[in-house]
């Protein structure tokens, strides 16, 4: 089955005030999401990044110049991906759209590209 | 990967801010409470940005322990105290967080309850502190239970926080010789802490209820600490435990509140009137009587009563006298008219309340007690007029529907004569 990369980004929130009740309540809808996708054996895995902006790798003439970024200025930072396995893009879409993230952020989904021998239909 | 987070314990972040908190903060001291506080919220905000992706580590509590005593350690090096406390930092920051080590979480808790009600800050201080640094309530959560304003409970908390720091309270648990007067503070706010969970409110926040399970944990935790472990305490936990098997029973199923008349005694939970009573027995070992042996010998009356015709009026009036010499207050002789009028007739109980009228004016419930003591003494007109009185006072929804039932039931019986 193909798979889908979700790349889920957020603007940095403030996290100082929310009580630790409020925090529970979040990483449970995560989970209850993430346990529904790996009982339907569609999850594949997921990473969080690290939120230190990155940096940026680019051929400046002939050497290499290593500047911050992407994400150092920016408002919106990925936070970290999951992959998932779907069918068809639509069918991802529509996984994605169930992910609590929706609430706090923005999904972008790719699909990973083939590889390797053919799955037998 | 880790397995996905699969159903945390309920609470479990509450409790082990608490936790935490009282960790760090009985280790570093009172002057350095602040930082212990951003590295418990620091780890629990990690935890909300790994989890979802990375899932549930094996021993989520100890994880978190761990996570905020890896902050605590980076901050400290980062700050200048760190070249003072060095050398002691080995040994003053280590994290209980293994089940081996409950006992020193409690102790934590313990010593850090006794700080939180500094008999120096006043009782709303003293609770608002508590629920936050040792029950690992939120801001908001404190407000809402105390139906407050969330700004306002902020700032009591960073005054009673100043006060910790500027006079460098101890987060000790104090020894037994000077314990007294800090002890009956530490139960003051229990006290208080349940009875707002307890007391009539409107809609099913259920932040309320965790009111009283906070205040029966942390009486608990007293209550089974060598250290603390008071007949005084025995008899607060106890009249918890006896109010608390009684919650099921409150509210029908409309959420409307129902006396202990009303209520159906079947509902009660007997695990916890037993508990009650467990502790009450203890309660009773040395010559000590306090108001809270007193009120819980009154609530495990009714505890073991089997109807409100079977209880034991004479004896729950004997209570309340004495209860009334402790501590003479309008409320107290209130609820002992009901006894009086149980024991004697309406009009006796009557004339006691008449004596209240002063003190009590405002209060929804002179009124209604006056009510349905005129009601029982076949004065049915006064008693309309004594729950009219009621609906004037300022009162809730669910004690306003209480007394609009009653005066529903007044006119029924009316128009039937």
């Amino acid at each position: 089955m193909p798979q889908f990369m979700l790349i889920l980004s957020e603007k940095p929130g403030d996290f100082a005030s929310m009580a630790p009740e409020q925090i529970q309540k979040i990483i449970e809808k995560y989970g209850a999401w993430g346990m529904k996708m790996a009982q339907e054996g569609r999850m594949v895995g997921g990473h969080k990044l690290t939120e230190h902006g990155g940096k940026k790798i680019a051929r400046a003439g002939s050497a290499l110049a290593v500047t911050d970024g992407p994400y150092a200025e920016a408002k919106e930072v990925v936070g970290g991906i999951y992959i998932l396995k779907a069918k068809d893009y639509n069918e991802a879409v529509e996984l994605a759209k169930t992910c609590p993230h929706m609430e706090y952020g923005r999904i972008d989904v790719r699909e990973i590209d083939f590889m390797g021998e053919p799955e037998p239909a | 990967m880790n397995k996905p987070v699969s159903g945390l314990v309920e609470h479990l972040f509450r409790r082990e801010a608490g936790r935490m908190l009282s960790s760090l903060g009985r280790q570093l001291g009172s002057r350095h409470l602040d930082l212990a506080e951003e590295c418990v919220q620091d780890a629990m905000v990690q935890a909300l940005k790994t989890w979802p992706y990375q899932g549930q580590p094996e021993n989520p509590a100890a994880w978190l322990a761990r996570t905020a005593h890896n902050f605590a350690i980076d901050r400290l090096r980062r700050q200048e105290t760190y070249a003072r406390i060095q050398s002691e930092l080995a040994s003053r920051v280590q994290f209980s967080a293994e089940p081996a080590d409950v006992e020193a979480g409690i102790d934590d808790q313990l010593a850090m309850m006794f700080a939180c009600c500094h008999p120096k800050l006043t009782p709303d201080a003293r609770i608002a502190l508590t629920l936050k640094a040792v029950c690992g309530f939120g801001t908001d959560e404190i407000a809402r239970a105390f139906l407050a304003d969330e700004t306002a409970i902020a700032q009591r908390i960073v005054r009673a926080k100043r006060f910790l720091r500027d006079t460098d309270v101890p987060i000790v648990v104090p020894p037994i010789a000077e314990q007294a007067e800090r002890l009956d503070s530490v139960l003051h706010v229990l006290y208080l802490l349940f009875n707002e969970g307890y007391a009539a409110h409107s809609g099913q926040d259920l932040v309320r209820h965790d009111l009283c399970e906070e205040a029966l944990r942390l009486g608990r935790l007293l209550a089974h600490s060598p250290s603390t472990c008071q007949p005084r305490v025995h008899a607060l936990v106890a009249l918890m435990f006896f109010h608390a098997s009684r919650l099921p029973a409150r509210v029908d199923g409309a959420g409307d509140l129902l006396r202990l008349i009303d209520q159906d005694r079947e509902q009660w939970d007997q695990r916890l009137v037993h508990a009650g009573l467990r502790h009450l027995d203890l309660a009773a070992e040395g010559d000590e009587l306090t108001a809270y042996h007193l009120e819980a010998g009154i609530a495990a009356i009714h505890a073991q009563a089997t109807s409100d015709d079977a209880t034991d009026w004479e004896r729950i009036l004997w209570l309340f006298d004495r209860l009334g010499e402790l501590s003479p207050t309008p409320i107290v002789k209130l609820n002992r008219a009901v006894a009086l009028m149980r024991v004697r007739g309406p009009e006796d109980a009557l004339a006691e309340l008449a004596t209240l009228d002063a003190k009590l004016a405002n209060y929804y419930l002179l009124h209604s007690v006056r009510g349905d003591f005129l009601r029982r003494a076949g004065r049915l007109a006064e008693a309309t007029q004594a729950y009219r009185m009621a609906m004037s006072c300022p009162c809730c929804e669910p004690e306003k529907r209480f007394l609009k039932k009653r005066l529903d039931e007044l006119r029924i019986g009316n128009s039937d004569r």
